[in-house]
């Protein structure tokens, strides 16, 4: 990186982080921090929202404007906010109960409105600030206090969900990959309009390991895969796999056995969401292979230009608001 | 009919009158109600409304349920409610006939629809025998007009097919009775042609109806007793007939103005608030940004982000929708942030009785919310007030910044009345406590020592980065806290805010004397009624005073000497007791509780009548509700 106006330093705040020692929160707030750094935007034209969790305690310790507000409805504060001040940055932080069960009606609105807010999902795969409870995303099945015979809860996959809420602009990471977060945040604060991007984060006292087939050393080469704008998808240590579009589905394959042409090249940017919703359908939570990187990146106009754009059009027709007028407008009568 | 001239009409002179249109809900008599009323306030009456309509958009046609009815009171004096009953009633079928006739005092004039009192229709509204025939309505006198046949006749040359022909018999009906109270049609065709296009076949079917109507009123016998009501002796002014949502939309723009902030106005549709959402959102050139979101939590969210992000956050809605966004508010307050949300009361619990007025959410307004978080809660008294009390809204959401309630109900949001346009020069200047950025420590919970307002640092201000959050925070700093003593410290900091509001509003003013038998105090729509109850009952003789509370907390606070002053304290409230009760805790004075809860406003002489019971110990008024 070359000469930047901030350090990380200017976006930490005078206040204690709280989290477990070794939570992955720390690894993303790290690298936010960080990114917010290289950006050259001023410092308070950042806006953070949060909802209620132990991520949700993020914009405490970023040293912009920001509100911890409650469970489940930072998107919608957000959307005020951003459409109140179009030229702010806003940054909604959640967890995967706050996003995707209190809070799921208010997310997938604000991605279907894009409103231009960067959510940045820390799916744990369970709710960390009650202390372990099944979350929306934990596997079927899962034992936690609440679910002592196992969930049998079917979970949500945040990608597919956010693509079938009408995303501009879905991604996904993971919280020890700081170069790939990095890059994810890039893209998604490049990106105008709504973006989600939904990180795998561990929880190391009630949920360790959930990623661990993608983030451990014997098992990862064999499940991350990385898609990459323009690229043929391959992956493996030695990219022996491949991943393939037939009958409205995406599918590993072995890479020998498919011709070169029939491997699916990743096109983030094609209108048609199908080819995102179908690699996000390789993988339901993080077991086997499981795309990580820009799902999907398409251009639409955002919610809070086209708000302001009806303001200047009504000021256009009618001219600038006259109260004095407005009270006269259904017909007055005088009365000596 | 007879087609000779006829001898000039007879005129009878009257200073008031209440007519009310009835008919199926598809009918139109909503659209009537209001032309004539229009035309009404053209010649300068006086007048209030109360429209009245079921709650299915479409009840099954010619059924009970399904009517939909509008009345009108018009005077040449300075009334105050849309009258107790009826003395013409309108009605276009069996069903608005037997649904209304109750109500028309004997000797009232009943004008019918004569072609749709056929067996079908007679047998839906659950007549066994004609009543236009069996002697039924021998007590009134009635006419009977067959106004879908001359309908037909009318539009015959406009275009109109089908079963379309049919739908302007509402506007022969406005036209016969434009004839008989002498108003004219002029206003209700420029209002069609300017509704519908001057060269559509609506309009002109409509207009052809009309004046149909009107023609057949000169041209018949039974027509030509007519009635005049002259202009009303009201204040010098200029005056425009408004509802109280649209008052309230015309409120929340000019407080907003006064305070020198954008609109950012949330809300999820729920009658009876959508038309203040409808209303706004024509004013998009006012810098009014409305968002109609998807449910009403996420529109009180929108509210307190853009509240943060420096506009005037404001959602609007009814019980159901308050419920709901009961949460949000609670952090509303606890981030201290300017927000006016609106509660537009109808019939509950639940989905209740959803086209009724009631004022039974005043505790839900109060009391709910978790933890401690009192808030102010303003009222207005009638349609036309709506707009000042929009803007004593926004001032107190602005001046202390703190979230503001405003219970209006379903008879102010739907009636009119005409309103005396304020001087809008002389509308108060709300000043807004942005902080600017100096070289001192920013402390995002620092006050200012008269309001208890904290600074409102907004977004993109340099140097004024901060936190807010729903945690507790330390006085001052705003950091995360848990201390105990800070807890409690913060809390009646938070109280202490509704010390300073009353401590700006003007004392509660009272009708007539300010010492006697009996004190009755209202609050919200109950105005009208009371205000006519107590007067008519005071003209008879008895000692009694009226005074109506706009701020509902906190109290003015002259209320605990105005309370010394009467023997008695009746409280009439469309709920079961709640300012009642709400007075009893907090004065320890015995009030006595007036409730209705039936859907429908308190008349005037039902508030007399329960004035004179209370002063003489009459009736059942001391039994206790
Ligand atoms: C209205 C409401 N309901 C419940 C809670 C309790 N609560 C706080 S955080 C949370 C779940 C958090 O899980 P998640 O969003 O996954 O965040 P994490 O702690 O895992 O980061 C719950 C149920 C609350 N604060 N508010
Ligand atoms: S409970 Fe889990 S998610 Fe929460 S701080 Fe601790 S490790 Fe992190
Ligand atoms: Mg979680």
């Amino acid at each position: 990186m070359t000469d930047t106006r901030y350090e990380r330093s200017d976006f930490q705040s005078d206040q204690e982080v709280r989290w477990c020692p070794g939570c992955g929160d720390y690894t993303i707030l790290a690298a936010v921090q960080n990114f917010l750094a290289s950006l050259d935007v001023d410092k308070e034209d950042h806006v953070f929202i949060s909802g209620i969790g132990c991520a949700s305690r993020f914009p405490y310790y970023v040293n912009t404007y920001g509100m911890h507000s409650i469970h489940g409805r930072a998107p919608a504060i957000a959307t005020g906010v951003a459409t109140a001040n179009p030229d702010l940055t806003v940054w909604v932080v959640t967890g995967d109960g706050d996003a995707l069960s209190i809070g799921g009606n208010h997310l997938i609105h604000a991605m279907r409105r894009n409103v231009n807010v960067k959510v940045l999902l820390f799916n744990n795969q369970i709710y960390g600030l009650t202390k372990g409870q099944y979350s929306p995303t934990s596997e079927l099945g899962k034992r936690t206090k609440t679910s002592p015979m196992g969930s049998v809860d079917q979970p949500f996959n945040p990608v597919s969900l956010a693509i079938a809420s009408e995303a501009t602009f879905v991604a996904r990471t993971i919280d020890m990959d700081r170069n790939h977060t990095t890059e994810m945040l890039q893209a998604a604060y490049e990106h105008n309009g709504a973006a989600l991007i939904e990180i795998y984060q561990n929880c190391n006292v009630f949920n360790d390991k959930a990623f661990a087939q993608l983030t451990g050393r014997e098992e990862r080469d064999a499940n991350r895969i990385n898609l990459v704008p323009g690229r043929p998808i391959v992956f493996g240590a030695n990219n022996e796999f491949a991943v393939i579009l037939d009958t409205g589905g995406a599918r590993v394959v072995a890479t020998a056995d498919v011709a070169a042409a029939a491997i699916h090249v990743h096109d983030p940017a094609n209108p048609d969401p199908s080819a995102a919703f179908a690699l996000s359908r390789l993988s339901h939570g993080p077991y086997g292979p499981t795309p990580v990187g820009v799902f999907r990146d398409v251009d639409r106009p955002s919610y809070e230009a086209m708000v302001k754009q009806q303001l200047v059009d009504a000021q256009a027709q009618k001219g600038p608001g006259d109260l004095s007028r407005l009270v006269r407008s259904v017909g007055t009568w005088t009365v000596d | 009919m007879t087609k000779e001239t006829l001898e000039a009409p007879v005129r009878e002179k009257r200073d008031r009158l209440v007519l009310r249109f009835a008919g199926d809900s598809g009918d139109g008599m909503q659209l009537t109600g209001n032309r004539f009323t229009n035309a009404s306030a053209v010649i300068g009456n006086d007048l209030a409304t109360f429209p009245d309509f079921p709650s299915e958009i479409r009840a099954p046609a010619g059924t009970l349920a399904g009517v939909s009815s509008f009345q009108v009171q018009i005077a040449d004096w300075d009334i105050l409610t849309p009258g107790d009953a009826p003395d013409i009633l309108i009605a276009m079928n069996p069903a608005a006939l037997k649904s209304n006739i109750d109500d028309l005092d004997p000797g009232g004039l009943l004008l019918v629809n004569g072609d749709a009192f056929v067996d079908r229709n007679l047998e839906k509204a659950g007549y066994t025998s004609n009543p236009l025939e069996d002697g039924s309505l021998d007590g009134y006198r009635t006419m009977v007009a067959p106004m879908e046949e001359l309908t037909k006749l009318a539009v015959a040359d406009t275009g109109v097919k089908g079963r379309a022909t049919l739908r302007s018999k509402n506007f022969f009906a406005l036209g016969l009775v434009s004839w008989i109270f002498n108003r004219p049609t002029q206003p209700v065709i420029d209002w069609v042609n300017d509704k519908f296009g001057p060269d559509s076949v609506i309009a002109k079917a409509n207009i052809a109806s009309l004046m149909a109507g009107y023609n057949f009123g000169i041209t018949t016998e039974e027509f030509q007793h007519l009635y005049d009501i002259e202009p009303a002796k009201l204040d010098p002014g200029e005056y425009t007939n408004i509802t109280g949502n649209q008052a309230l939309a015309w409120g929340l723009i000019a407080g907003a103005q006064a305070a020198n902030l954008p609109i950012s106005y949330a809300s999820y549709p729920i009658t009876p608030a959508s038309s203040i959402l409808e209303e706004l959102a024509r004013h998009k050139n006012f810098g009014v940004r409305t968002l109609q979101v998807e449910d009403e939590i996420a529109a009180v969210g929108v509210a307190v982000g853009a509240s943060f992000a420096g506009h005037l956050g404001m959602t609007g809605t009814s019980g159901p929708g308050l419920a709901l966004k009961s949460e949000t508010i609670s952090l509303a307050f606890q981030v201290e942030l300017p927000m006016v949300i609106i509660d537009v009361q109808r019939a509950g619990p639940s989905t209740g009785m959803p086209t009724k007025t009631e004022q039974a959410d005043l505790l839900l307004a109060m009391y709910g919310r978790h933890g401690e978080a009192p808030l102010p809660i303003v009222a207005p008294a009638t349609p036309a007030e709506a707009f000042s009390i929009a803007v004593e809204a926004c001032r107190i959401a602005v001046t202390y910044m703190t979230p503001v309630i405003v219970l209006s109900d379903g008879y102010i949001a739907n009636s009119s009345e005409p309103w005396r346009l304020p001087d809008l020069d002389e509308l108060p200047a709300i000043s807004h406590p942005f902080a600017t950025a100096d070289d001192s420590e920013f402390l995002p919970y620092s006050r200012d020592p008269e309001t208890l307002a904290r600074p409102w640092a907004i977004p993109g201000t340099a140097g004024l980065e901060h936190r807010i959050g729903g945690l507790e925070h330390a006085d001052l700093t705003g950091n995360v806290s848990h201390d105990p003593l800070n807890h409690e410290h913060m809390t009646w900091l938070r109280a202490a805010k509704l010390d300073r509001i009353a401590a700006g509003i003007a004392p509660l003013e009272i009708d007539g004397p300010e010492s006697g038998d009996l004190l009755v105090l209202g609050w919200g729509s109950t105005f009208a009624a009371i205000r006519a109850g107590t007067r008519n009952a005071r003209r008879e003789g008895y000692s009694v005073a009226h005074g109506h509370l706009r701020h509902i907390h906190p109290f003015a606070p002259n209320l605990a000497t105005v309370f010394a002053g009467y023997e008695k304290v009746l409280v009439p409230e469309l709920n079961s007791g709640q300012l009642a009760m709400m007075l009893r805790a907090k004065y320890l004075v015995d009030v006595i509780s007036y409730p209705k809860i039936q859907g429908l406003p308190f008349k005037a002489t039902e508030i007399r009548q329960k004035v004179i019971d209370t002063i003489t110990g009459t009736g059942d008024s001391e039994a206790g509700q």
